[in-house]
């Protein structure tokens, strides 16, 4: 493409230590705008612990993570705590399902909403005009987003009564809700048969493509990564091993030797 | 059968040797003789192996309910009880609430004062189980120190009142205002806190506040306890005390209507919402861009809120307070009323106040063993009936949007 690439995210040299051991070892990666990018390695690779890191969960030793939210300044969001890097557009799913449970599915992408509105205490109580508007538009965005990734027929079920493919759904509507415009997903298609996993796919490409939304997955399903991904980063060790398009990764001798050579079914 | 039979025989011969001590021996020091009851032993035994095998017919069919359910399709919906039947559909709900509410107000007409009285602790401990379902039952952070919010509130009131001369109408939203800044400051150093380690915390507070009240004698005038604490007025019109004692139940009456409003509101809007994501998932709550301190301090504010109100009323109503009302025990029946209840429902969280405040004072006839059938209520329920009298509703809203799946 010619247009000037725009840069979302910006890892420089990130580096986190639990104790004396190095999850993540000087990690660095960028996500662009429109792009979807893949963050691959064996298990204990330090992946989650890298998105993590970058989500605010974690505060990283070193390093620095920029974010360039669109018309705005980049912001360094080291050692921001989570909500606030939510709020500033860059949402996230977990590996393993971290779904509000007893809540039902309408609910749990309801509360994704409740960084974009304001509703104070007192605004709750005495339910004036702006608070219902509020609540009508958290209410139908949310629908939206359940149609979109195909649950509205399960918007009043509780969370916990969903089969597993449908919760990883949930979870990314849920991602979806908090406007963001870069998403994290970690593992989505874990656990999934095969036809869940072909949904999956449509559905992270209908996000990425037609809502504009960029995407850092992890996931280990190849098949996958390889069909949707426009670049890719190996990790091994919590050291970065290898980056580039699926064909350059496909070929790359460490990552054969690392990773896919061990069992990777599409190497 | 037999096997029923078995294991009771086993449980009636170990509950025979653990009241022997108790129940058959008597040791007369008096005359230095000991007595030997075999028939109290011949009772023991027979008792707990009828029960025991009640007990176990129960647990079985219970699993058998259980199974059952599992094995039925899984679309189909648990059958919803009678009670809860009852709160779903508003053609039900509405007139039950009217029948409810007009009995209320009428009670003091028919009742006498002794009535009257034990009527407005009992709502007092509706609005303190409302306000500890807050914290608690909502945004799930257990709190074992919940009387000290209540206590916050009484003694702002005996202290205004008594040194200043302030009038209670000024000081109940005072009250209420000092218990949930006491609650706020209280939260800030808890922060971080979850489960275990809070509930143990909460409970090191409460022990605090009652020991401060205890010993700080210039403030809070010790053990002695504040006396001669004005009774609400009413534009200055003269009242005797049960005059004035039906009153507190009227303003006790508005005061649980404006509890039940004001928690609903809030339990179905945003922050409602977040307090209950909080709950289910601390993590994923922060992750979807909630702020867990300002939510964690909102949910600890309006809990104490409350209390601290209910606390001037409480004043008002005994005209006396000293630290010993404020003692563990009530946090401990507060927390059960909302177990009990089930957690976050507001009309459980009010059955569940009325039944535990009631229903010791109306078996005072059988004053040795009423704690026993308290207790033996609770685990029975626990072991029933674990999500509280009245589960929590689920909410569904209603919306523009067809839902037609883009997917699937």
């Amino acid at each position: 493409m010619a247009e000037v690439v725009e840069k979302l995210l910006e890892v420089r040299e990130l580096t986190m230590d639990f104790g004396g051991l190095r999850a993540v070892d000087s990690i660095t990666l960028e996500v662009c705008a429109g792009e979807i990018v893949a963050l691959i390695g064996p298990n204990g690779a330090g992946k989650t612990t890298f998105f993590n890191c970058v989500t605010g969960i974690y505060k990283p030793t070193r390093g620095e993570i920029l974010m360039h939210p669109p018309q705005r300044k980049p912001q360094k969001i080291n050692g921001f705590k989570p909500n606030r890097v939510t709020a500033l557009g860059m949402a996230r799913t977990f590996q393993n399902i971290r779904l509000f449970q007893n809540m039902t599915v309408l609910e749990n992408v309801m509360i994704g909403r409740h960084c974009r509105t304001t509703t104070n205490i007192l605004g709750a109580i005495l339910r004036g005009s702006s608070t219902r508007r509020q609540e009508r538009e958290t209410i139908e965005k949310s629908y939206q987003l359940l149609n979109k990734v195909g649950l509205s027929a399960f918007a009043d079920e509780f969370a916990k009564n969903l089969p597993y493919g449908a919760q990883r759904r949930l979870e990314i509507a849920r991602a979806m809700a908090t406007d963001p415009f870069l998403l994290l997903l970690d593992e989505p298609a874990a656990g999934m048969n095969p036809q869940e996993t072909r949904e999956l796919d449509e559905l992270i490409v209908r996000i990425g493509h037609e809502d504009g939304i960029a995407i850092l997955l992890i996931e280990h399903d190849m098949k996958l990564v390889m069909n949707i991904s426009d670049r890719i980063y190996v990790m091994e060790y919590g050291k970065k091993i290898a980056q580039g398009t699926p064909q350059e990764i496909r070929s790359n001798p460490k990552v054969i030797e690392a990773y896919l050579g061990e069992g990777g079914d599409d190497a | 059968m037999l096997s029923y039979l078995k294991s009771s025989l086993i449980a009636a011969v170990w509950f025979v040797f653990l009241t022997f001590p108790l129940l058959v021996v008597k040791v007369n020091t008096l005359k230095g003789t000991v007595e030997w009851r075999w028939m109290n032993m011949l009772w023991v035994g027979l008792t707990a192996l009828v029960l025991s095998a009640i007990w176990r017919w129960a647990m079985e069919r219970r699993e058998q309910g259980a199974r059952e359910q599992v094995e039925d399709d899984e679309a189909t919906e648990v059958k919803p009880s009678l009670g809860q039947r009852l709160l779903e559909e508003p053609k039900l709900f509405r007139p039950l609430v009217g029948v409810v509410a007009l009995l209320a107000l009428l009670m003091p007409w028919v009742s006498e004062m002794y009535q009257v009285t034990i009527w407005v602790f009992a709502l007092i401990y509706v609005v303190l189980g409302l306000g500890l379902n807050i914290t608690v039952g909502l945004a799930g952070l257990l709190d074992l120190g919940y009387v000290a919010f209540f206590g916050v509130g009484a003694y702002s009131y005996a202290i205004l009142n008594t040194w200043y001369g302030l009038d209670f109408w000024v000081c109940l939203p005072i009250g209420g205002l000092v218990g949930a800044l006491v609650g706020v400051l209280l939260g800030f150093p808890i922060l971080r806190l979850r489960g275990d380690y809070l509930a143990i915390v909460t409970l090191g507070f409460g022990s605090i506040a009652k020991i401060v009240y205890e010993n700080w004698e210039g403030v809070f005038n010790g053990a002695q306890g504040i006396d001669k604490i004005a009774r609400p007025g009413f534009f200055g019109v003269e009242m005797d005390i049960s005059a004035a004692t039906t009153f507190t139940y009227y303003l006790m009456l508005v005061m649980v209507g404006f509890t039940i409003f004001v928690t609903n509101r809030l339990k179905d809007s945003r922050i409602g919402r977040a307090w209950m994501a909080m709950r289910e998932d601390e993590i994923a709550c922060v992750a979807m861009g909630v702020d867990l301190a300002r939510t964690k301090l909102s949910a600890y504010a309006l809990g104490a809120f409350w209390a601290g109100l209910v606390g001037v009323i409480f004043a008002s109503q005994t005209t006396y307070i000293n630290p010993a009302s404020f003692d563990f025990m009530l946090s401990a029946i507060v927390l059960s009323m909302v177990v009990l209840g089930g957690m976050g429902s507001i009309v459980g969280v009010v059955i569940a106040a009325l039944v535990l405040n009631l229903l010791p004072e109306y078996l005072r006839a059988f004053e040795d063993y009423r704690m026993l059938v308290f207790g033996a209520v609770m685990v029975l329920m626990m072991l029933f009936r674990p999500q509280g009298l009245v589960a929590n509703v689920k909410k569904t809203y209603s919306h523009k949007v067809g839902g037609e799946d883009v997917l699937g």
